[in-house]
């Protein structure tokens, strides 16, 4: 018999598409079952999905983790249509099969039990804060969630996490809740070192401007990173961002970063 | 049970499936999938004497069945691999072989002097055909005398097994084949990515921050198997085939037109854990065809 010293960490495996519903116009929920059980998965992991039936679509897409039932041996992923791989996976219907390589990354740091935290997402970025959301096991008096989008159609509706956090919005049109950008808000502006942590996921540009704010005001903030990648798991070395420590792979290293790492 | 093993100049290996250079790390990074001892051997990452931050960000796009790269040799220079990886994995059951790079002859000589020391790592792949990197690499590789010269000059310091690592971006691999094998090379591999390029038609910039980068993955294949079927039949010395092998019958395809061993590179970007089952598919090919070794593979194209 073969010695393997080191148990098997990652995983690449078939799932079951068993849900695949629309959110809204450009983002779709995503469930998929294994049939063996399920590993510990964490907040700010992501997962590797194949994009079936294209011809085009040469590598996989890495999701952000939304939802893991372990009873149920399901994953669940929202996935915005960025590009033809994205759109492609949306088109899958409940049935199919698809490949996932699972766990990828490093998670968030999780708060400790007295922290008052700050979790802000935009676009996709809100899969990982809702899911760091519920698994902190904080109270919900602790727990402020700032979702930004353009427009009300364009936030998904997180309503049934308000049992874990207080939820806010941010809408550039002001057609829900607070008009103007996540970092516009008033949670944001009116004093941040009142939280002991802050946690972002969404487009660079918000992220970059929370990390300045957050930076300035000395608070402990993290960002997942949603750089190109070609492999997920630290070999292809193609999703590199400039650190403090020299070119770190965002799959690997990351996706979740200090602001204090980075060059921002 | 079907005989797997395959030799390539003095190093054995329990069968020709590989993993490719760049494409598997230093081998740790795939034990987090499966136990290497399982696949006959590791490439490992391009490694220079002294640390390379690679190319800048972006380095990747990805391209009809296949991907462009432009890392740039990226890894921690060579002391810090003797250091703090060769412990780590020196124990694998499996061959380990480094793959060395220079921008100078001064460099590729250092290097070997450092990995000689190393036991457990029997062979080296003398890179000379990085295409991602300005100063050197690929420049020893396009021309037969710069191909000779920091061939017999690491032949010199190097008594193990020193395969050469051939660009495909020349107007005849089989000249240089034949030239590195004149000074002493103990194998070739090949091949590396072909030079190439891709641009976003709606921001009319260049997708790679080198604006070109190496070609790998399926759309290269057919371009690698015919690359190497010429060099095999160019030299004496074993092949190592490599170039879009997706599958057991690709790697079969690469033994029939010539190679002792073949290496996964880019699949393995895709599923982790193809290696493993291309050895599984190859033996139950094998069996299906009642063939006993897999050596009545290599070179054995039926004209």
């Amino acid at each position: 018999m073969r010695k393997f010293k080191r148990m098997a960490k990652k995983f690449v495996a078939d799932f079951v598409v068993v849900d695949n519903k629309p959110l809204n116009a450009t983002n779709f929920l995503i469930k998929v079952k294994s049939n063996s059980v399920l590993p510990n998965i964490l907040p700010g992991q992501f997962v590797n999905v194949e994009i079936n039936d294209s011809k085009e679509i040469f590598l996989r897409r890495p999701f952000s983790v939304f939802e893991v039932d372990y009873n149920d041996n399901t994953i669940s992923m929202i996935v915005k249509i960025l590009g033809r791989g994205s759109k492609k996976l949306t088109e899958i219907e409940p049935g199919r099969n698809v490949s996932l390589v699972y766990p990828l990354g490093k998670s968030f740091t999780y708060p400790s039990s007295t922290d008052k935290v700050l979790l802000i997402g935009g676009g996709s970025g809100v899969a990982p804060m809702l899911f760091l959301a519920k698994e902190s096991g904080l109270d919900k008096t602790q727990v402020d969630i700032l979702l930004g989008a353009r427009t009300k159609e364009d936030h998904i509706d997180v309503e049934s996490y308000s049992k874990y956090a207080n939820l806010h919005y941010a809408t550039e049109d002001g057609s829900l809740g607070e008009k103007g950008f996540v970092t516009q808000h008033s949670v944001f502006i009116n004093d941040l070192t009142k939280y002991d942590k802050i946690y972002a996921c969404g487009p660079d540009g918000m992220m970059r401007a929370i990390a300045k704010v957050a930076k300035a005001a000395g608070v402990f903030c993290e960002v997942s990173l949603e750089n190109l990648m070609a492999c997920g798991f630290g070999v292809c070395l193609c999703c590199i961002e400039p650190t403090n420590k020299g070119n770190l792979c965002v799959c690997t290293d990351g996706p979740v970063f200090n602001i204090n790492e980075l060059k921002w | 049970m079907v005989d797997l093993k395959v030799k390539v100049h003095d190093l054995e290996f329990k069968n020709p499936i590989t993993l490719a250079s760049g494409t598997c790390g230093f081998a740790r990074e795939m034990a987090d999938f499966f136990d290497p001892a399982i696949v006959g051997g590791f490439f490992l990452k391009g490694s220079t004497l002294k640390n390379r931050d690679g190319n800048e960000y972006p380095r990747m796009a990805e391209t009809p069945s296949g991907m462009l790269n432009a890392v740039g040799l990226q890894n921690k220079g060579i002391d810090y691999f003797i250091e703090n990886i060769y412990p780590e994995i020196k124990d694998y059951d499996t061959q380990l072989i480094i793959n060395v790079n220079g921008s100078t002859v001064e460099d590729y000589i250092a290097l070997t002097e450092k990995v000689n020391e190393l036991d457990k790592i029997r062979g080296i792949e003398l890179n000379i055909s990085c295409p991602n990197v300005k100063e050197g690499g690929m420049a020893f590789g396009v021309s037969c005398p710069g191909a000779e010269m920091v061939t017999r000059e690491v032949r010199k310091v190097y008594d193990k097994t020193l395969i050469v690592k051939l660009s495909p971006n020349v107007t005849d691999i089989s000249e240089i084949a034949r030239a590195v094998e004149g000074q002493g090379a103990d194998a070739v591999s090949l091949v590396n990515t072909f030079l190439g390029m891709a641009i976003d038609a709606e921001t009319r910039k260049p997708k790679l921050s080198t604006i070109t980068g190496g070609l790998s993955g399926p759309a290269i294949k057919p371009i690698a198997l015919r690359m190497v079927w010429q060099v095999a039949n160019a030299v004496k010395i074993p092949v190592v085939g490599m170039g879009g092998i997706m599958n057991a019958a690709d790697a079969i395809e690469f033994m029939l037109a010539g190679a002792s061993v073949v290496q996964i590179g880019t699949a393995v970007f895709k599923d982790p854990t193809l290696p493993v089952q291309i050895i599984k598919e190859l033996e139950d090919y094998m069996l299906h065809h009642k063939m006993q070794s897999v050596n009545d593979l290599i070179d054995c194209l039926q004209m």
